[in-house]
């Protein structure tokens, strides 16, 4: 292949590093006013009045609350559940109450201060525990949002078989995305075009639809445009419709462009995070260490609304038995409510909470036993023509003894056990630091689940210019993982181009359809396949008249392309989704081919621990994985290496601080992710076993990398210290009690 | 931002005697700014209730480093890039450049200035168990002149200190040592670069003939000021080196130290870590 | 309600040509040099001075500028991002960024290639340790750092080899 397999430049790379590239605070227009919200203080209650004060000039600020919402008050998503501005009841902290615009943006601030919302209080709910022992009911009947309950086989029969039953409970905590752009919109609101926003968004299409629904406008009055976006990590999947509806409502009051940036402090306090969890596992196996039943009962937390959670829940449920071949499978789940912002979306969705749970307790499994744990793995693998959990039969070639072995040979896995087991009952001569070495197994499934892709029917078009560039109109988003370039590299190899003739157009939804949402490791796959297969349709066209033959130049191309819109206006082809006639999915049992095509990973992670002070270093990761193609070597290392990052974070650092629902270290200061000295060497391996449904066979990768890095981590420092872990983020404070206890 | 930014005024008065005038003048109304970086956190935050600043970065009467026989006399203005540059400050008085590598990141160390940092008082400051430990002098100026105060001596409690209201802190002087000393510092903190202290030691002994001849500790993040841990000091001076009481020390060291919990980290992790970087204090003194 | 204090006004030196601007005495430096001045290309991340997207050089430092009151840079020689490129001739750094994938989101990007500019300077020939030890107050989200150390090292490379 010409172009795919090669580490293209970035498209937009050069914008980016000239500090041109546009991103929307770097926007303004004329008459541009700012716009703030006023939250509640409260995590639960009703609002009993709202007092402007201060003696501020408040006739010069426009004032929205819900009294103004033209069509529904919600920000529609699965459920129109979630209001967009409380009007009688508040159910989180920080929920949006009020809105305020103005010229004068440190004016606006204090105006933002001086506004009192007084509630009165209810009595609400904080944890997962509270919440399924209904102590308040916050939410619908029962407080849960969705709830799965899956069934594999006989579980409750093959306990009798079992020399062994392994129990343990497993919980993650909160996390949040932190992207360095922090959320930001612009929008304008006119009799001539209706309502247009400009912002850092992943998903144009769904903050459109929601618009549609908020003022009650048909498709073609709402207009959304991507901005260069910094970061989103599933973080700007869903919340920008609600930071849209916001300046959105604004403008239309106050009849100028309003800009709302959200500092960081309100970004993480107010915002969406992982979904905290809490996974109970029972697990039989025999003597040999097979895998007999696995009993697992996974919930996550929402928060007050139930925005994504039942597909959080989803993903969660589908991988939480793994890349494991057992006869016996339940998996009972539930996604509940509690007073907290509703948690959403973010990078493994679901996944690495599962994924954590299982992989931590595999280990157990192994060593209660009496085998390794990689023996454990080993026995248990599933290979093609095995069934997993929801019952799809694994259709691909997967061989996860090899991606182990090589993952244990990279990182010197088996003479590291070794060693450390040796050198750390020696401690004290090493100054109380002890190592360890540890890994996960995994997969990650690619695209939507089930029938979702079918449903989301997405669409990608494309055009050639009279000078033979290719635009490719599609609604996915870049946000620095790589769209705009695997998508020109795709079209290039199909086209027989180079790159800079093609020609990534802006995700507007006025130009360009819907190409479902960025998210769900989708992008390259799914999206990908629908690129090159418009390309094929715009060469078909060309062909068809007779306008190119084989091995023609891009000389000829562009000849070509100039004739047929002489001839016939516009060369354009358009591709709609077709969902493959291979796949079935049973949405009432929640069983079937869950997902078209998985990537499968193994990820070793080599710590220390400082006894004296339970600081944990990682000091080597080597991340291994079948990804089907890589289209863009430097760019898939990057993702993976960045997701490792984000996985290290998860595993050791990043700990949201809850008081009563309200983050309360909301700073970069306190809510801490890693820096470029607490980050090892990150070494990435891909193996490719091309898939038919991605193009020149590219599986997603995206997500991968958050599944695997905690529990390999948490795994490592079991080796390490012996100490049992359970849950994540491993805080220093938790571990030397645990050390303490070991020691004792 | 969460201030009202216009409500905030700054002035450049043109040298130190014009500032000093100025403080004097109207107590308790102006405050001096040098590098801003905890200042200007604290103004973003909306948490800076002070509204009149003396811009007091240029005055060049409060920067250079000054060696003589018996002291390195630091201005105020000193940043922490300009501690870890200076030759005899890494030769002589090594932990204060440690301290200055792990403040900030390199853009705060630029324009963090020492000053800034001792009048700043938090107790989970980096650079004040380093001064401690070198027996630091502070010079204070006002209009009414000048005078030195142990360092010791300065914080009197939380965000308490002995600057009176039209003082600036001029000058941070330490006492150069002839003999050989044993050094070590250690900061725990939430990540090994820009982060702020759940604990920070430092500790220099003078060891003569195996026997801890003289001893210096200091603790950052444990009470409510920096902390010098004269009860432990008291222990080790004069105990020889192969039979240390440590348990003892420990335990006296624990006594003094009254940690909290916060957002970042608990009193029980702190008091933990406290005893344990006392041992491995005493275990470079060994080595 | 407050008294508004006047403004100031301040000139100073931007990207190598005389700047002047009007601004409150203590207004970040970060937000007049993207609204008064009109460059974006220094971006706000944290507004603590924690993560480094802000990083300008000022009199040759490398400095945050969400914590620098506008009333400070008067009479300074600031340079930002949009001054580093030559005309359309980019810094070996920023070619090495886009070539080894040092920027993803590149929000970070403009304060992570002038503060690994600033560590060239003080360590033309830095080690691995130095280069993570110059950019460890530059936060970066998407890469995990790696492709930015890939860069600084093919920019060092680079400039050897021309040099």
């Amino acid at each position: 292949m010409r172009v795919i397999g090669k580490s293209v430049p970035r498209k937009e790379g050069r914008e980016k590093v000239t500090g041109r590239a546009r991103y929307v605070d770097d926007l303004s227009f004329p008459g541009m006013l700012h716009g703030v919200t006023v939250r509640s203080p409260a995590a639960r209650g009703r609002i009993r009045a709202i007092h402007f004060e201060g003696g501020l000039p408040w006739h010069e600020f426009t004032v929205v609350t819900a009294k103004d919402i033209p069509g529904k008050n919600c920000i529609a998503l699965l459920l129109e559940d979630q209001p967009c501005l409380a009007a009688e009841f508040v159910n989180h902290p920080e929920e949006a109450i009020v809105l305020l615009a103005h010229h004068d943006k440190y004016l606006l601030e204090e105006a933002r201060r001086c506004v009192r919302i007084e509630i009165e209080p209810l009595r609400g709910v904080f944890s997962i525990e509270d919440s399924m022992a209904r102590k308040e009911i916050i939410w619908g009947q029962d407080n849960i949002f969705k709830s799965f309950d899956v069934e594999k086989g006989d579980v409750d029969r093959a306990w009798s078989g079992a020399e062994f039953v392994v129990e343990g409970v497993y919980e993650t905590g909160a996390q949040e995305q932190l992207y360095i752009e922090p959320q930001g919109m612009i929008a304008q609101v006119n009799e001539a075009e209706g309502v247009t926003v400009w912002g850092s968004l992943q998903c144009p299409h769904y903050v459109h639809k929601a618009l549609m629904i908020l003022f009650g406008l048909p498709r073609e009055r709402i207009r959304v445009v991507q901005t260069e976006t910094g970061g989103g990590f599933g973080g700007k999947e869903e919340y920008p419709s609600m930071i849209a509806a916001h300046a959105a409502l604004l403008a239309r009051k106050s009849g100028r462009p309003v800009k709302i940036i959200y500092d960081r402090a309100e970004d993480m306090v107010a915002t969406t995070k992982r979904h905290p969890s809490r996974t109970r596992h029972a697990t039989a196996v025999t003597r040999d260490g097979k895998l007999l039943a696995m009993d697992i009962d996974f919930t996550v937390d929402g928060g007050a609304y139930e925005t994504l959670s039942p597909v959080v829940l989803s993903r969660g449920t589908i991988h939480a038995a793994g890349p494991y071949d057992c006869a016996n499978v339940r998996i009972r789940s539930r996604a509940v409510a509690t007073n907290a912002p509703p948690h959403g979306a973010f990078r493994g969705f679901g996944a690495p909470q599962s994924v954590f749970a299982l992989e931590r307790h595999l280990d157990r499994v192994a060593e209660i036993v009496g085998i390794t744990p990689q023996e454990l793995r080993r026995r248990n693998f599933i290979r093609e023509g095995q069934t997993l959990a929801v019952g799809q039969v694994v259709k691909e070639k997967v061989d996860m003894n090899g991606l182990m072995e090589r993952a244990f040979e990279l990182s010197g896995y088996h003479a590291k056990r070794k060693l450390f087991a040796q050198t750390n009952s020696d401690s004290s001569a090493r100054g109380g630091i002890k190592r360890g070495i540890g890994f996960a197994s995994f997969l990650h499934g690619a695209g939507f689940t089930g029938s979702g892709e079918e449903y989301l029917a997405s669409e990608v078009a494309m055009e050639a210019t009279a000078d033979g560039k290719v635009h490719i109109l599609a609604g996915s988003t870049e946000m620095g993982q790589g769209t705009n370039t695997i998508f020109a590299q795709i079209a290039a190899e199909a086209l027989r181009l180079d790159c800079e003739q093609v020609r990534i157009v802006q995700p507007d939804t006025a130009y360009v359809p819907n190409s479902g949402p960025t998210v769900a490791s989708r992008t390259a796959m799914i999206v990908g396949k629908l690129v090159e297969t418009a390309a094929a349709g715009l060469l078909q066209l060309l062909r068809e008249r007779g306008l190119l033959r084989d091995g023609y130049s891009a000389a000829d191309f562009s000849r070509a392309c100039c004739l047929y819109i002489g001839k016939h206006g516009a060369l354009k082809s358009f591709v709609k989704y077709d969902h493959p006639r291979d796949l079935h999915w049973d949405d009432q049992k929640y069983s079937g081919d869950a997902y078209g095509a998985y990537a499968w990973a193994v990820y070793v992670a080599q710590v220390s621990v400082d006894t004296r002070t339970a600081e944990v270093r990682v000091h080597d990761f080597v991340a291994v994985q079948e990804v089907g193609k890589v289209i863009n070597p430097v760019l898939a290392a990057g993702q993976i290496e960045g997701g490792v990052a984000q996985g290290i974070g998860f595993a050791l650092y990043e700990n949201v601080v809850w008081q009563e629902g309200r983050m309360v270290n909301a700073q970069m200061t306190n809510y801490v992710m890693p820096t470029s000295v607490d980050l090892p060497a990150i070494r990435v391996y891909f193996e490719e076993i091309p898939c038919g449904r991605g193009p020149a066979g590219a599986k997603g990768i995206g997500e991968l990398p958050l599944d695997g890095t905690a529990p390999a981590i948490a795994n490592a420092i079991a080796h390490a210290t012996g100490v049992d872990v359970r849950r994540i983020p491993i805080t220093a404070e938790s571990l030397l009690e645990m050390l303490e206890a070991v020691h004792a | 931002m969460r201030a009202f930014l216009p409500a905030y005024e700054m002035e450049t008065p043109r040298d130190l005697a014009a500032a000093l005038d100025c403080l004097a003048s109207a107590p308790g109304v102006w405050q001096a700014f040098a590098g801003g970086t905890d200042l200007m956190v604290l103004l973003e935050a909306g948490k800076l209730p002070q509204k009149k600043f003396l811009n007091i970065w240029n005055l060049e009467e409060l920067r250079g480093i000054f060696v003589s026989a018996e002291y390195v006399t630091l201005g105020a203005l000193t940043t922490y890039a300009e501690v870890q540059r200076h030759e005899i400050l890494a030769r002589e008085f090594p932990l204060l450049c440690r301290a200055a590598a792990e403040t900030g990141s390199v853009a705060t160390q630029n324009r963090g200035t020492l000053g800034g940092n001792i009048a700043n008082a938090s107790p989970a400051a980096d650079s004040p168990p380093a001064l401690i430990v070198y027996d630091a002098e502070i010079e204070m100026v006002s209009m009414s002149g000048a005078r030195f105060l142990p360092y010791a001596s300065f914080h009197t409690g939380y965000k308490q200190m002995n600057l009176q209201a039209g003082e600036l802190i001029r000058a941070i002087r330490l006492p150069r040592v002839r003999a050989g000393r044993k050094q070590y510092f250690r900061k725990v903190g939430t990540r090994r670069a820009q982060a702020i202290s759940k604990i920070c030691f430092a500790g220099v002994a003078r060891v003569e003939a195996a026997r801890i001849a003289d001893v210096r500790i200091a603790l950052g993040s444990v009470s409510p000021a920096v902390l010098r841990a004269v009860r432990a000091e008291e222990l080790l001076r004069g105990q020889r080196l192969g039979s240390v009481d440590l348990r003892g020390a420990q335990d006296a060291l624990g006594a003094e130290i009254a940690p909290i919990d916060d957002m970042r980290s608990t009193a029980r992790y702190r008091r933990s870590v406290a005893r344990n970087l006392l041992a491995e204090f005493v275990e470079t003194l060994v080595g | 309600m407050p008294e508004p204090a006047r403004k100031i006004r301040v000139s100073c030196v931007v990207n190598g040509a005389a700047a002047s601007f009007e601004a409150y005495p203590m207004a970040r430096l970060l937000d007049v040099l993207r609204e008064e001045l009109k460059l974006t290309g220094t971006k706000e991340g944290c507004g603590e001075g924690e993560c480094g997207a802000c990083s300008i050089e000022l009199d040759g430092q490398l400095v945050n500028s969400c914590l620098v009151p506008a009333l400070q840079a008067e009479g300074t020689r600031i340079r930002t991002i949009e001054g580093l490129a030559i005309g359309d001739n980019l810094h070996a750094l920023q070619q090495a960024f886009i070539t080894h994938g040092g920027a993803q989101c590149g929000i970070c990007t403009p304060g992570m290639i002038l503060a690994a500019v600033n560590l060239l300077a003080q360590h033309p020939q830095p080690d691995g340790a130095q280069i993570r030890e110059g950019l460890s107050g530059n936060l970066c989200r998407c890469t995990g750092y790696m492709k930015i150390f890939e860069s600084v090292v093919a920019a060092v490379r680079q400039t050897e080899s021309r040099a």
